[in-house]
């Protein structure tokens, strides 16, 4: 019951959403309409970080807690801030080709981000390639607070090594913008929370039939 | 019996079996120098470019070498079952961590060393740099607190070779950006001014990560 309120209420925002992006906010004097993209791109790097930062949160409490349903919420938050890191990186460029001139650029942000994807990628790695599973998410709890550690090092370290990305844009945007702006960031949000759950209780389910096909195996020894 | 002794144990007996089976040294050292002469090739001989690149080469080839051995740090043990043996010991887990740390910083400090006046000499470089030296053990000390880590998780899981470098590079990027720079300024003669700001990053990196690294490791290792 509480999903579908949840499920409508995601709906609902990202319809107002394309409604605020594409007719209702301004069109922005220098890059025209491409700059629409932007409303996308920001509000899908927010999630991609609130998704780390979960599982950066997720991890701590599995290694201390040792309780499953830590490691369970890390590594489908980790899934997700892939998938949408991996959107990140499609929609920058996109935006950046017509605004900038180039697909790419070195710059702190997007070096940053390029970084954070590698290590997420990693961290479903691990699991991947653990001999047995618990060792797996052990091993992948390690590494999710050691990345998050890393992500403001890494920016760090980058700024200070050049700076291109555009400044930031939300003290200069005006009210329809920032409008604009925070119901996408609310509809991504919401769409998160509903891909995670939903992810969650796929892998529960998965964990279970294991279970049923365990006891099967068991209680029903195949002659050979 | 106090753990300094321990550490020291535990890293002399890596020396020792280092020194008698001859396992990793030559072979690191000697894809260490490859790496700087392919390099070589895979840039113009202009003058003027080999010096904007000659840090990068250097830090690439360490770089690579590390992953080598870095990987033989607990493979090793692994195969021989000698893990369960070290965590058999009265020792707690972190002090493992310690003396395995030290071992593959010794072992990398001394490639470095002998590769480094080589590297100098093949791109008429200047030779004695002492600022060199210090940029070299602080980042050496980075790479090898996380790679001490992820060589004992890596070792316990399948494809170990390649899941060293996926698991670790991407960490230890920091570190390589600020060594590669501040290696640029110290080539080049440029003042300590800026060069204090990229080796605040790399000590910065070598605090947090060796902090982290120790609390960690005992849950990388556990059975």
């Amino acid at each position: 019951m509480r999903y579908n309120a949840l499920f409508g209420l995601g709906l609902a925002l990202m319809v107002v959403a394309l409604y605020l992006v594409f007719i209702y906010a301004p069109t922005e004097k220098t890059m025209g309409d491409t700059q629409r993209i932007f409303y996308f791109h920001v509000a899908i790097a927010w999630v991609a970080f609130l998704a780390f930062f979960v599982v950066f949160v997720c991890s701590i409490l599995y290694l201390w807690k040792r309780a499953i349903k830590w490691d369970i919420i890390a590594r489908s938050s980790a899934g997700l801030g892939v998938l949408f890191t991996t959107l990140v990186l499609i929609t920058g460029p996109i935006w950046a080709r017509p605004a900038w001139g180039v697909w790419w650029t070195w710059d702190p942000r997007l070096t940053a981000t390029l970084v954070l994807w590698f290590t997420y990628i990693a961290y479903l790695l691990v699991r991947s390639y653990a001999v047995e599973e618990s060792r797996g998410a052990r091993f992948a709890a390690v590494l999710g607070i050691v990345a998050f550690v890393n992500v403001p090092i890494v920016y760090l370290s980058i700024h200070l090594w050049q700076t291109h990305h555009p400044p930031e844009l939300v003290s200069d945007l005006g009210t329809s913008m920032l409008v604009t702006l925070l119901v996408s960031i609310a509809a991504f949000t919401v769409l998160y929370i509903l891909l995670l759950v939903r992810s969650i209780s796929l892998v529960k389910m998965e964990m279970q039939i294991k279970r049923l096909a365990q006891e099967d195996a068991r209680l029903n020894p195949r002659k050979e | 019996m106090k753990d300094y002794v321990k550490i020291i144990a535990i890293v002399w007996k890596d020396i020792i079996s280092e020194i008698r089976s001859k396992e990793i040294g030559g072979s690191v050292l000697v894809f260490c120098l490859l790496v700087v002469v392919i390099f070589n090739f895979a840039f113009q001989s202009d003058e003027a470019a080999i010096g904007l690149v000659a840090p990068g080469i250097l830090w690439v080839s360490f770089t690579f070498a590390g992953v080598l051995g870095l990987n033989h740090i607990f493979a090793a043990e692994k195969e021989n079952s000698c893990l369960e043996g070290l965590m058999l010991c009265p020792v707690e887990r972190h002090v493992i961590y310690w003396g395995k740390l030290i071992g593959s910083l010794i072992f990398m400090l001394v490639v470095e060393a002998i590769i480094t006046p080589i590297f100098l000499a093949l791109y008429n470089l200047p030779i004695l740099l002492p600022g060199l030296a210090l940029i070299i053990v602080l980042a050496t000390l980075g790479f090898v607190s996380v790679g001490t880590l992820f060589s004992a998780m890596a070792a316990n899981t399948r494809a170990r070779e390649i899941m060293l470098p996926v698991l670790f590079l991407p960490i230890v990027i920091p570190v390589i950006i600020a060594a590669v720079k501040a290696t640029g300024l110290i080539l080049d003669g440029e003042p300590w001014g800026e060069l204090w700001t990229w080796l605040q990053i790399i000590i910065a990196f070598d605090v947090i990560f060796l902090v982290i690294s120790a609390l960690v490791f005992e849950f990388v290792i556990e059975e």
